[in-house]
């Protein structure tokens, strides 16, 4: 396997312009002829194939949901960036690049971070016109935010439902799409397979979630745009569908899986209240910007919060990082909290938070002007803890949320595989060892809208088809696997259920490879997954048959592959010996407990290729160079 | 705390559904209405039953995927709450709960309380869109929108497409749900110029699909999680009726040049 990164030559300023007049060109007549397979409807995949469609491409587009518009990307709360500088308070497109780089660790690729820049701007252009209401001034001119400790005001927003607005903007730019003819959609059917004929993808292999029907679909280029893989951790904030299966056959098909031990970590999470507990939910990092975090400390204090006085309070954040407080980034804050937690001084019932507390806010600005601003977090909070926050400080504690790792891609958004596209979370390409808030969006829109339309045109032009039937031997034989797969879930008939493997698993890799890793843990989690994952292919209990909806297969399909992905994510973890973003390695940090880099020995991605089964996974490296900035240790004190 | 559940269940599209009778045991108040309903489900599975199948997936009142009926109420006693944001807290020991799907011809029941929403996307595609094509779009603050039109645009576009107004209202209606979206959109000066083919599409496609019609008992604005108001379907009609009598279809209009 070779990675070649295809990073165009030239000025980083003109690469991107450069490389577009390279890129070759469907014949418009001829796009028609091509069919595109676009697997996932959130906002990479629901814009990809919107896009490709409206270019005039025949696309089936596919998602798990019972309708596009229920992909995860909706659950995003904060923003959207773009270097638009409508604040003008000097934001640009080099400084958003330099921020992402930095906030990514400097494990990132220069090109790509840079290209995200620069298209930025098209993405607000493009929703603002498809009707998405945006917050704006009273003068009527769209507002913006400082978001996640950024020093410009570079967020748009929606409310508290960002991610809500501009999935159903791309969502309705596929629903005009399928009105038009140009996008087949194909609601609650489910990848489980990649089809790979002579090299290139060509396909692939789906289960019907009504009918139980497995079958494959063929096409000229396959596009993955399947999320990330924060469920493997079992609790976290993503919603309960979201998996790892796609960019996982994918890599056992071919397709190489790059830093997968770049794990996000929410710092401001509601910390959870008992073993039955399902997920994980996400309270708004704009908290931050008025609630102060601090425990008692002294450890085992269980006097009630207000009773505590300031002398016997820390706050923490503000103690270690006196100019950024309580902005600390989200690698940092989460850290911190574990820090606390662990050393006895964590509060709540289970002693498993931190408290985020709105006492002094409340006294500085009034209580209606906290209600102005968080009343509707302040609200939910309270809905789900029973507790008032405008008279009990929060608690918050981290949790996983997003993945940085994914598909290894090169600069068209092509895996290893050649056909096969991976856009959006599920890729590796732009947010290196940690992604700042409000980027997410930015990366999938930008893929979906901007990036994918023109360098998939690049490589279907260059190549030559033979026309494949779903009955060819390699899709029977793909077929035959997925079902025999389904029929050994169904025939195990064991003891434990599906939760219970899923919970096991989410336990183990929270402990050894969560928010901090060593490299006797990693190896004590290499050692157990294995042993679970043999014991849940003998001992699950899966009801019901294949013929049918049955959500218990449906998730044990997930949890099957969470289990052999979970050894790929320690087994990545272990091999990167220092601390980067979100990877920290407990040997490999300062005498003040911050992270420490080895440019000198870890500056590459690593992209790990599957070699069978039972055999380990072969490592590739490309190395990260940086001709535009300076590497730098962050520093946030 | 212990409730008593009497839960719809039903093995396919077109087979007879009937209630089959649950104990809850040991609920904490913390739990989630769904997260009661794992519970159940995991005793189900471990005694070779077949759970309880539903539709959830943010768990976070945001995706729309989850709803069912609880004792009457699409999803349950509690105000502006989907059923997956709604706590036991708002239960009592010992209470009885009858668990439905949404009841709508138009819905119809795929398994248990699962139901077919798919005509809520036939309509977003009969003209639930502004047509603007990749790339083509003027810079975003070309356009400036008075803040009170994008607030209340933003008020309609906050609809998650669950269902339960459809299955709050007595007549099986999607009113609320187009027009909230017809509101989103055509408050926007973006929305305009499909505005009056926007209204009578959607309309269209809703009568279509086997909506009944809406005869202003507001249940669907009580069931609504995300509060979306009625003022909206009477936006929706007077836009429908300008449309209905001075749109000229779009064929006419293009032959009149």
């Amino acid at each position: 396997m070779e990675l070649r990164s295809r990073v165009p030559d030239g000025p980083i300023e003109q690469k991107w312009d450069r490389y577009r007049f390279d890129l070759k060109l469907v014949n418009p007549a001829n796009k028609r002829k091509y069919d595109v397979i676009v697997v996932g409807s959130g906002l990479a995949g629901a814009s990809a194939a919107a896009s490709l469609g409206e270019l005039g491409y025949n696309v089936h587009c596919f998602c798990f949901q019972d309708s596009p518009r229920r992909a995860h990307s909706i659950a995003a709360q904060g923003g959207i960036n773009a270097s638009k500088n409508y604040q003008n308070d000097g934001d640009s497109t080099y400084r958003l690049f330099y921020d992402t780089i930095k906030g990514g660790d400097f494990r990132s690729r220069e090109a790509n971070v840079y290209r995200l820049a620069q298209i930025s701007v098209n993405i607000i252009d493009q929703c603002v016109a498809q009707g998405v209401p945006f917050a704006r001034e009273y003068g009527g001119l769209l507002a913006n935010r400082s978001f996640g400790g950024a020093q410009v005001s570079r967020t748009f927003y929606a409310r508290g439902q960002t991610g809500q607005q501009l999935l159903l903007g791309a969502y309705q730019a596929l629903a005009r799409q399928v009105a038009a003819g140009m996008v087949s959609m194909h609601p609650r059917t489910e990848l489980l397979d990649v089809v790979v004929i002579d090299g290139r993808a060509r396909g692939i292999v789906v289960r019907d979630l009504v009918s139980g029907k497995v079958a494959s679909h063929m096409a000229h280029a396959v596009v993955l745009a399947t999320g990330g893989y924060a469920n493997v951790f079992y609790l976290s904030t993503n919603a309960k569908g979201c998996n790892v299966t796609a960019t996982w056959r994918a890599y056992k098909r071919g397709a190489a899986f790059a830093n997968p031990c770049y794990t996000q970590i929410h710092p401001t999470c509601i910390p959870h209240s008992g073993d039955y507990q399902s997920k994980l939910t996400l309270m708004s990092e704009s908290l931050r910007n008025d609630g102060r975090i601090w425990v008692p400390m002294q450890p085992g204090d269980s006097r009630r919060p207000s009773d505590i006085p300031d002398g016997d309070r820390d706050y923490y954040l503000e103690r270690f990082y006196p100019s950024f407080g309580n902005l600390a980034p989200r690698d940092i804050s989460s850290r911190r909290a574990k820090e606390m937690v662990d050393g006895g001084r964590g509060v709540g019932p289970l002693k498993n938070g931190v408290y985020l507390d709105f006492r002094d806010a409340i006294a500085r600005l009034g209580k209606n002007e906290i209600a102005d601003r968080y009343g509707n977090l302040f609200e939910m909070y309270q809905r789900i803890t029973g507790e008032n926050p405008y008279q009990i400080p929060m608690r918050i504690y981290p949790a996983p949320h997003y993945t940085m790792g994914g598909s290894w891609v090169d600069y068209n958004l092509m895996s290893t595989v050649p056909g096969l596209f991976v856009i959006g979370e599920a890729n590796f390409s732009d947010h290196g060892a940690n992604r700042l808030g409000a980027s997410a969006l930015m990366q999938g829109l930008g893929d979906g809208y901007f990036v994918l339309p023109y360098t998939i045109g690049d490589y279907l032009a260059q190549q030559r088809f033979e026309a494949v039937e779903p009955s060819h031997a390699v899709c029977r034989d793909a077929e035959r696997e997925v079902s025999t797969r389904v029929d050994r879930l169904l025939s195990a008939k064991g003891t434990r259920t599906v939760d219970a493997f899923h919970r096991e698993l989410g336990a183990l890799l929270w402990a050894q490879c969560g928010m901090s890793r060593n490299a006797a843990g990693l190896k004590e989690a290499l050692k157990q997954i294995p042993e679970i994952r043999e014991r849940f292919w003998r001992d699950v209990r899966v009801t019901g048959s294949g013929a049918e909806l049955n959500q218990e297969l449906e998730k044990a399909g997930r949890v099957a592959d969470f289990l052999e992905f979970g050894e790929l994510l320690c087994r990545d973890a272990l091999e990167r010996e220092e601390s980067c973003g979100a990877h920290f390695r407990e040997e490999y940090q300062t005498s003040d407990g911050e992270a420490r880099r080895d440019d000198d020995h870890y500056a590459y991605v690593a992209a790990w290729e599957y070699t069978g089964p039972g055999s380990a996974p072969r490592l590739h490296k490309e190395s990260l160079w940086f001709e535009s900035v300076h590497l730098a240790q962050r520093s946030y004190k | 705390m212990n409730l008593t559940l009497h839960v719809w269940r039903q093995a396919r599209r077109d087979a007879p559904g009937r209630f089959e009778r649950y104990q809850a045991q040991d609920v904490s108040e913390h739990m989630s209405f769904l997260e009661m309903l794992d519970v159940v489900n995991q005793r189900l599975i471990q005694t070779g039953a077949d759970p309880i199948s539903f539709e959830h997936d943010c768990r976070e009142g945001i995706c729309g995927s989850c709803g069912f009926v609880i004792n009457g109420n699409p999803h349950g006693p509690l105000e502006r709450t989907t059923v997956c944001q709604l706590h036991m807290r708002q239960f009592r020991d010992g209470q009885e709960l009858w668990l439905e799907p949404w009841r709508a011809k138009a819905f119809p029941v795929i398994k248990d309380l699962v139901v077919d929403r798919s005509a809520f996307d036939r309509t977003i595609q009969a003209g639930g869109y502004i047509s603007v094509r990749t790339g083509s779009a003027p810079d975003a603050n070309a356009v400036p929108v008075p803040k009170t039109d994008a607030d209340l645009s933003m008020d309609a576009a906050a609809c998650i497409g669950c269902g339960a107004c459809v299955a709050a209202c007595p007549n099986g209606s999607a009113m609320l749900f187009t027009a909230a979206k017809v509101a989103h959109l055509g408050l926007l000066p973006q929305g305009q110029p499909e505005r009056l083919e926007r209204v009578l599409g959607m309309v269209e496609q809703m009568d279509q699909e086997g909506f009944g019609n809406c005869t202003n008992h507001g249940a669907c604005e009580a069931a609504c999680p995300k509060g979306i108001s009625l003022d909206f379907i009477a936006r929706l009609n007077r836009d429908w009726a300008r449309a209905a009598l001075s749109y000229a279809p779009r064929e006419v209009a293009e032959g009149a040049f």
